[in-house]
C-alpha cells in the first residue's frame, strides 16, 4: 500500500521526488518535534506544580491540555519589537541561528535500525559540530539587542556552553571508545542485551557527567544563569512575541535533543530493557521515546529541586570537576581495554 | 578537622545531597495538593473579615446611620465623605455617605466607632469596578449592599458579638 503510494507519487513527480521526499521527511520529523515541545512546556508546568504540591495548569481544556496551544497562540499574535538601537539584521539572526541546530541535529538521530533520515558514519561528530553551534545564536541575539543586560546574558551564556561543551565532548569521547564507531546507529547496536550492556553502568562517571553537563548545555535550572527567567534578565531581554518564542522553542527542541542523545549514548537507544520475550514485543521506537521521557522527566525535577548555581560555581564545575572526571574515566577506559576485562567495556 | 573535610568531599563528589533533595521533592510528587481552585472553592473565612463596607438597615427597614459623623473623622484614610440633613420627621440622617473605596485601608475604624452599627465590613472581597469612579462607594450603592448580605452580616455580628 506505502510502497505503491510511493512509486505512484515517484512516477507523478519525475526529477523533483528526491526533494519532495526529504521534504516530507522532514515534516515528519520536526512536526512530532514541535508538538513535543509543547507538551514539554506543559509536563514541566505539571510535574513542577505537583513537586511544589501545587496542581499547574488546569484550566483550558480538560485538565488544562489545550494551555500550550493557547500559549502559542499569545505568543504568535503579540508584537515582536526590534529595540531602534540594535542591529536588525543580526537581531532577526539570532533566533533562527539558535533554532536550526537544534533542528537539524535531528538529521542524524536515529530511532529504530531502519527510521533514520541521514545514516551517516560520522554522525556523532556531525551532532556535536551542530549542536555547539546553537550558542551563536544565543550571543548573537545578546550582541544584536544593544542592551548591556542582554549582552552580559550572551557573554554568560558564550562562556557556560563552551566550558560544558568540552565535559560532554569527553563524556562521548569515552562512548566511541567503548562502540568502536562514530555511527549512532552502531553505537546503538553496541548495546545490544538488555540494561547492563547499556553504556551507563561501564561508563557511569560519563553518564552522569554528560546527564548534568546537558542540563548545562540547554541553559537549564540549576545552570540556568543565562536567562535566569524568574529574576536575572538574560540575553533574550529585548525579545518578545514570536522572537521569543522562537529562543523558547529552541530550548525545548535543544532539551529533547540531549534526552534523546543520553539514550542513544548511554541508554541503549531502541533497544528493549530486557532482551527477553514480554519486552521484545513493543517497537524500539517507543522504547526510545520511553527512555527520552524518562531523561526529559529528570530535567524536569532538577529544575523543581536545586537552587540555582552561582556563576563561579557552575564555571568550577565544568572546568575543575567534569574535565578532570571525564578524562580520568577515559584513562580508565582505555587501559582496562588493553586487559583480559577489556569486554566488560564494549 | 581532616576527616570532616574529606566526608565532605565525598558526599559532595558523589551527589549525596542531591539525591536526598531529589528524594524529597520526589516524595511531594505524590503527596495531596494544597491548591484552593478559588472561584468554585474558597478558604474558611473569619466572623471578622474586613472586606467590602455596607450600611444596614433595622428590620422596620429604617436606615441605621445617624450621621454621628464617628466614622468619618477616625478614618485614617480620608476615604469617607458625609453630609447630613434633618428629615421631615425631625431625626438626623446622612444626605450623602461615600466611601472611596481606592483610599480605604480596610482597617475597620469606622465599623468599630459606629455606635449604631451601621457602616460594617462584609465578607465580600472579590468585587470590582469597571470604569473610574466604579470604586466610589455611594450611599446607595452602600445600603444597597447591605441589603443584600444582610442575613450574613448579621450572623457574623452574632457571632462575635461576645468578645466585644
Amino acid at each position: 500500500m506505502f510502497e505503491t503510494v510511493i512509486l505512484s507519487l515517484q512516477g507523478l513527480l519525475g526529477p523533483v521526488w528526491p526533494l519532495v521526499y526529504s521534504m516530507v521527511k522532514i515534516v515528519a520529523i520536526v512536526a512530532p518535534l514541535m508538538l513535543g515541545v509543547a507538551y514539554l512546556t506543559y509536563a514541566e508546568r505539571k510535574i513542577i506544580g505537583y513537586m511544589q504540591v501545587r496542581i499547574g495548569p488546569n484550566r483550558v481544556g480538560p485538565k488544562g491540555w489545550l494551555q500550550p496551544i493557547a500559549d502559542a497562540l499569545k505568543l504568535m499574535t503579540k508584537e515582536i519589537i526590534i529595540p531602534s538601537g540594535s542591529n536588525k539584521a543580526l537581531f532577526i539572526l539570532g533566533p533562527i541561528l539558535a533554532i536550526a541546530p537544534a533542528l537539524a541535529a535531528w538529521a542524524v538521530v536515529p530511532f529504530s535500525p531502519e527510521l533514520v533520515l541521514a545514516n551517516v558514519d560520522a554522525s556523532l561528530l556531525y551532532i556535536m559540530a551542530i549542536t555547539s553551534m546553537g550558542v551563536y545564536g544565543i550571543v548573537l541575539a545578546g550582541w544584536a539587542s544593544n542592551s548591556k543586560y542582554a549582552f552580559l546574558g550572551g557573554m554568560r551564556a558564550a562562556a557556560q556552553i563552551v566550558a560544558y561543551e568540552i565535559a560532554m565532548g569527553f563524556a562521548l569521547v569515552g562512548v566511541l571508545m567503548a562502540a568502536q564507531s562514530l555511527n549512532l546507529v552502531q553505537i546503538v547496536k553496541a548495546q545490544q542485551g538488555g540494561v547492563f550492556s547499556w553504556y551507563w553502568l561501564p561508563l557511569f562517571p560519563l553518564f552522569i557527567v554528560y546527564l548534568i553537563a546537558s542540563v548545562a548545555e540547554t541553559n537549564r535550572a540549576p545552570f540556568d544563569v543565562v536567562e535566569g527567567e524568574s529574576e536575572i534578565v538574560g540575553f533574550h531581554v529585548e525579545y518578545s512575541g514570536m522572537a521569543f518564542a522562537v529562543f523558547f522553542l529552541a530550548e525545548y527542541a535543544n532539551m529533547i535533543l540531549v534526552a534523546t542523545l543520553t539514550s542513544i549514548m548511554f541508554l541503549g537507544g531502541w533497544n528493549p530493557l530486557f532482551d527477553v520475550a514480554p519486552f521484545t514485543w513493543i517497537p524500539g521506537f517507543f522504547w526510545l521515546i520511553g527512555k527520552v521521557c524518562f531523561v526529559l522527566f529528570l530535567f524536569l525535577w532538577f529544575r523543581a529541586t536545586f537552587p540555582r548555581y552561582r556563576y563561579d560555581q557552575i564555571m568550577r564545575l565544568g572546568w575543575k570537576v567534569f574535565i578532570p572526571v571525564t578524562l580520568v574515566w577515559i584513562l580508565v577506559v582505555g587501559a582496562m581495554m588493553q586487559t583480559p576485562y577489556g569486554y566488560l567495556f564494549h | 578537622m581532616n576527616m570532616d573535610r574529606i566526608k565532605d568531599f565525598f558526599s559532595t563528589f558523589l551527589l549525596i545531597e542531591l539525591l536526598k533533595g531529589m528524594a524529597l521533592t520526589g516524595r511531594y510528587l505524590f503527596a495531596r495538593k494544597i491548591t484552593i481552585q478559588f472561584p468554585e472553592e474558597r478558604t474558611p473565612m473569619s466572623p471578622r473579615f474586613r472586606g467590602l463596607h455596607a450600611l444596614r438597615r433595622y428590620p422596620n427597614g429604617e436606615e441605621r446611620c445617624i450621621a454621628c459623623k464617628l466614622c468619618e473623622t477616625i478614618c485614617p484614610a480620608l476615604a469617607i465623605t458625609i453630609d447630613l440633613a434633618q428629615r421631615e420627621d425631625g431625626s438626623r440622617r446622612t444626605t450623602r455617605y461615600d466611601i472611596d473605596l481606592t483610599k480605604c485601608i480596610f482597617c475597620g475604624y469606622c465599623e468599630e466607632s459606629c455606635p449604631v452599627d451601621a457602616i460594617v465590613e462584609t465578607r465580600i472581597f472579590d468585587y470590582h469596578g469597571e470604569s473610574r469612579g466604579d470604586l466610589l462607594y455611594t450611599k446607595e450603592k452602600l445600603l444597597a449592599v447591605g441589603d443584600q448580605n444582610e442575613e450574613q452580616i448579621a450572623k457574623d455580628r452574632a457571632a462575635d458579638a461576645r468578645y466585644r
